[in-house]
């Protein structure tokens, strides 16, 4: 059987032979694995297969196995968030996104690995170790839904979802090569994804094309009454899967193409942006001069939103608990040895900047930046109908590379974190490669305009073949 | 005359107060009837915290919230806003609150007293929505606990804290303050008290004009002006042997009624509040014209209709109007034709006498029969029918029975496990008012009887007649009029 195929092959598949079949070859492919991609498979997917096979299959996802970032909530598979710290605890509910996959029919093959609490960018944070990239397994499959990605990659899931609070979706998707969507904030319902930073974070696809991608984005988004900030866009995804970029109008915008960036990745984005001017569109730059302060925005935001959302872990109700002779000392404890060292470093950093006589300083001056870089979407996108840039300003870089130089690896969210700000919606898509590692081209839009966002991304991939490329290592 | 406030005392609080009418919590579809519920059995992943819920709010909580302001006569704002409150504490399953900070639902109100002098405007700050933790479970008492249970029924409940200007001069105005806070919100039926923990009051006192004490956490209205007459004690002692109030928070000991030091304010905690960015704002200014339309007559407008349309003193009306229920009732008892002023006294003055006297507290009234429940022990419940109400103050004002004898049938009810009938406990006793000849025949025996009493009275001791009386009455087994046996005895005696 084919290691990588589209959502449409599996479908086929399952007509000629089963769903049941088709899971067992994906969980032999996992079996194999040398990526540490998964922190848990199902011992239910199988069972699973079969009933969509006796039951006939029902559903647009009928039978097709999906891999499930470890912080989204999927009733009886342990929810760890890449931490110690949620150690045996098993969701009683499914996230609103499980609830449409299982409806649709797909099967979950398991859980996979992240930055412990989505905090990271290359998923060595996690608990369980770290995830390999499929193009060079000495490298981070970036993060932090780097299992996700790297699972996409390696074969070992059709597609996958993940979340991208500051580019965690996008930027595995550039390093592994394949396609990762954010969409715009509210498109798709939280309700069951563990919170890193709330006003940021959106459940995003990983997927080997953009067609997967949008039928992903057709079964998970929409309208959910338990999350107050989810909007009925009433998006059909798949229909804007045109291959046509004519008229659309492109802009750059130089402040994505700063200082340190790969001479390849900005030879493969502009090759990408000549190649869609080549195909009817036209582009132009863009200025948006408040991007250089979007890092340390999101960074202050995000770090105080997780200090919050991240207290109510203290062994009281559920997971890990280090016995003590009373609560406060319990807490203390469970949170020393629970959290690793990046969860606290940040919850430490968002506490502070929440403090009575920080909160100005730090936190409120980031909201204020926040609208500031929110204006220049608002601005650039008034005058163009997409903004084309490099996912990241760099490739996959070596595991254990930057690991203790937190501030780097901060850095590396430069490109990506600034569309969580703004809540627009953002795709990448391979665009080429530098030494054998792949390069994510960013297409990002206007909120709610996934279909131009789409639209761009699926012309671009039919016009080229960088999609269709497979790791040597894992094959 | 205007009052001085001779000590400068200034008493503002802050109350919380449970939406416990609310069929649903604040954030999630748990029902709020727990109270008698097996602890953690109304509870879901939402009002848990468990990871990756998210709350939705309430629409009914924010409508009883405008309710409660516009009774109060507050400003309503335009918009929900909430924040989150961080804090660790093992009834706090989020490890923050959900909470309303710089800009409530409810600001500039005012609650219209019965103060030191008359009427007395208490302003309100402010009222704002946030979420009930749980409620901790000491095993054996709190200092020699040996364990904690949890208990996560509460969490999530609806609260709103109001917070009262310092505008109170007594602990007796903080006491009227709220029973009239609580009445108003009974009235508004978004409220029942009678509920364990649907109260909860910090008070902040200060003597001479000087530096305030916050006293945490009292649960009863009595239990609020005991730890203020005893704050303003310490609080004067101190200043009187020359030291200094520090700003600072302290506990009311109940058992003890003193109030001891918690913390003082340089120890405060921070909250480190921020927007709450899981809920959107709501907004509610379009809503407030129908919430309007369905506030029902407030406490004072009924004291006024009800001296106007019944014709009753302003002391009954007053106490009649001090509980929704007792007004439904006594109209109840007025709409089957009785005199409203008979029926005034009988119901204001005796029978919530006689609940006062048993502990009870009103709980229901269903248009036809008025329940109570013991203030301390909720399995101890009786009721009062408005037909009995009827038929006993008929037969008191045809002159059927003396007023001994009704206040006797109403305490045979209260008392009572039975169902009987004004009527038939009259009959069942003996109750009847003895005919007039049985009376002069016990005045003549009387008077027969006790020559000395006789003797005395005539001399001039007035106190003998009311012996000669009382004597009157056991012969009759207190079925005689007093008054007529009196008028009987004075007639024979001095013609």
């Amino acid at each position: 059987m084919a290691k990588w195929m589209s959502v449409a092959q599996v479908k086929e598949k399952i007509k000629e032979s089963s769903a049941e079949e088709v899971t067992a070859s994906y969980l032999e492919v996992i079996g194999k694995s040398k990526i540490n991609g998964y922190v848990t498979v199902s011992d239910k997917a199988l069972e699973q297969a079969k009933k969509i096979d006796e039951e006939g299959h029902r559903g647009p996802l009928a039978g097709v196995p999906i891999a499930i970032k470890d912080n989204i909530s999927v009733v009886g598979l342990p929810n760890s968030c890449g931490s110690k710290i949620l150690e045996g605890y098993v969701p009683p509910f499914n996230a609103h996104v499980i609830e449409k996959l299982l409806a649709a029919g797909a099967v979950v093959l398991g859980k996979t690995n992240m930055d412990e609490f989505a905090m990271g960018s290359s998923t060595e944070t996690s608990h369980f170790g770290p995830t390999a990239n499929p193009w060079d397994l000495e490298r981070v499959p970036g993060g932090s839904s780097g299992g996700s990605a790297a699972v996409v990659a390696a074969g070992e899931a059709p597609f996958a979802l993940g979340s991208d609070t500051g580019g965690s979706v996008r930027c595995p998707a550039a390093f592994c090569g394949v396609v990762g969507f954010k969409p715009t904030y509210g498109a798709v319902s939280r309700y069951g994804v563990v919170a890193y930073a709330n006003s940021l974070e959106q459940v995003g696809p990983l997927a080997n094309n953009v067609e997967d991608t949008a039928v992903l984005m057709d079964v998970i988004g929409g309208y959910d009454r338990r999350d107050s900030t989810s909007i009925d866009s009433k998006t059909e995804y798949q229909k804007a899967l045109v291959d046509d970029v004519k008229g659309l109008k492109i802009g750059v915008p130089q402040e994505f193409f700063g200082e340190g960036i790969h001479p390849d990745v900005e030879k493969a984005v502009w090759d990408a942006i000549h190649k869609c001017e080549s195909l009817g569109a036209t582009w132009e730059e863009v200025s948006m001069p408040n991007i250089k302060y979007a890092l340390a925005s999101y960074y202050i935001i995000a770090m105080s939103e997780a200090s919050s959302n991240l207290a109510r872990f203290d062994g009281t109700r559920y997971g890990f608990r280090e016995n003590a002779e009373n609560w406060h000392a319990m807490v203390s404890k469970t949170r020393a040895e629970g959290f690793g060292a990046e969860v606290k470093r940040r919850i430490l950093l968002g506490t502070y900047a929440l403090s009575a006589g920080y909160h100005d300083k730090y936190y409120l001056k980031a909201l204020k930046v926040r609208t500031l870089v929110k204006q220049d979407f608002d601005k650039a996108l008034s005058k163009v109908d997409l903004l084309m840039a490099p996912t990241m300003p760099n490739p996959a870089f070596k595991i254990g590379e930057k690991i203790e130089d937190p501030l780097t690896l901060y850095l590396s969210d430069v490109n990506t974190c600034p569309i969580n700000l703004a809540g627009v919606p953002s795709i990448s898509v391979p665009c080429g490669f530098t030494d054998g590692l792949p390069i994510g081209l960013q297409i990002m839009g206007k909120p709610f305009d996934e279909s131009t966002v789409l639209r761009a991304a699926y012309t671009f991939e039919q016009n080229t073949d960088y999609h269709t490329k497979r790791p040597p290592e894992v094959a | 005359m205007a009052y001085e406030n001779p000590d400068g005392i200034r008493i503002g609080l802050e109350i919380h107060v449970q939406l416990n009418k609310l069929k649903t919590k604040m954030f999630c579809g748990c029902s709020t009837d727990y109270h008698n519920a097996a602890p953690n059995t109304h509870t879901c992943p939402v009002c848990l915290g468990l990871p990756g819920t998210l709350p939705v709010l309430n629409k009914k909580a924010v409508e009883a919230a405008i309710k409660v302001g516009l009774a109060l006569e507050g400003e309503i704002a335009e918009e929900t806003q909430f924040h989150r409150k961080n804090y660790f504490y093992p009834d706090l399953p989020k490890g923050f609150q959900i909470t309303q900070y710089d800009f409530p639902i409810v600001s500039k109100g005012k609650v219209v007293i019965e103060g030191e002098d008359g009427e007395h405007v208490v302003g309100i700050t402010r009222a704002h929505m946030e979420e009930d933790p749980g409620k901790l479970v000491h095993i054996g008492s709190i200092e020699k606990s040996k364990g904690v249970l949890i208990d996560y029924n509460r969490s999530g409940m609806s609260l709103i804290e109001t917070v009262t200007e310092p505008d109170m001069r007594s602990p007796k105005e903080a006491r009227r303050f709220l029973d009239k806070f609580r009445n108003i919100l009974e009235y508004l039926d978004v409220f029942d008290g009678n509920l364990e923990g649907a109260m909860r009051v910090d008070a902040n006192v200060s003597v001479h004009w000087g530096t305030r004490v916050e006293i945490k956490n009292i649960s009863s209205h009595k239990g609020v002006e005991r730890a203020l007459l005893y704050e303003i004690m310490r609080q004067k002692n101190v200043i009187r042997r020359g030291g200094k109030i520090v700003l600072e928070t302290r506990h009311f000991d109940e058992g003890r009624g003193v109030t001891t030091s918690m913390r003082t304010k340089e120890e405060a905690e921070d909250y480190r509040y921020f927007r709450e960015p899981d809920l959107m704002p709501m907004r509610v200014t379009d809503w407030i014209p129908a919430i309007k339309d369905t506030l029902p007559e407030l406490p004072d407008a009924k004291r006024t209709r009800f001296m106007e349309q019944y014709g009753i003193t302003d002391m009954h009306a007053r106490s009649l109007t001090s509980k929704i229920m007792l007004a439904d009732f006594y109209e109840g008892v007025c709409a089957k034709g009785v005199d409203p002023k008979t029926a005034a006294t009988w119901a204001a003055d005796v029978f919530l006498g006689e609940l006062n006297y048993r502990d009870l507290a009103i709980s229901s009234y269903d248009g036809r029969t008025i329940g109570f429940i013991h203030a301390k022990d909720p399995e101890i419940e009786n009721s009062f029918k408005v037909p009995d109400m009827v038929e006993l103050v008929t037969l008191f004002a045809e002159g059927k029975v003396s007023d001994r004898a009704a206040v006797e049938v109403i305490r045979t009810i209260l008392d009572g496990t039975e169902e009987k009938t004004p009527s038939q406990i009259i009959e069942e006793k003996g109750l009847f008012k003895a005919e007039d000849d049985l009376v002069t025949k016990a005045v003549a025996e009387t008077i027969a009887e006790n020559a000395a009493a006789v003797q005395d009275y005539l001399g001039g001791a007035e106190k003998s007649l009311n012996f000669l009386v009382g004597q009157v009455m056991k012969k009759t087994k207190g079925t005689a009029d007093a008054k007529t046996a009196r008028e009987l005895i004075v007639k024979e005696l001095k013609g």
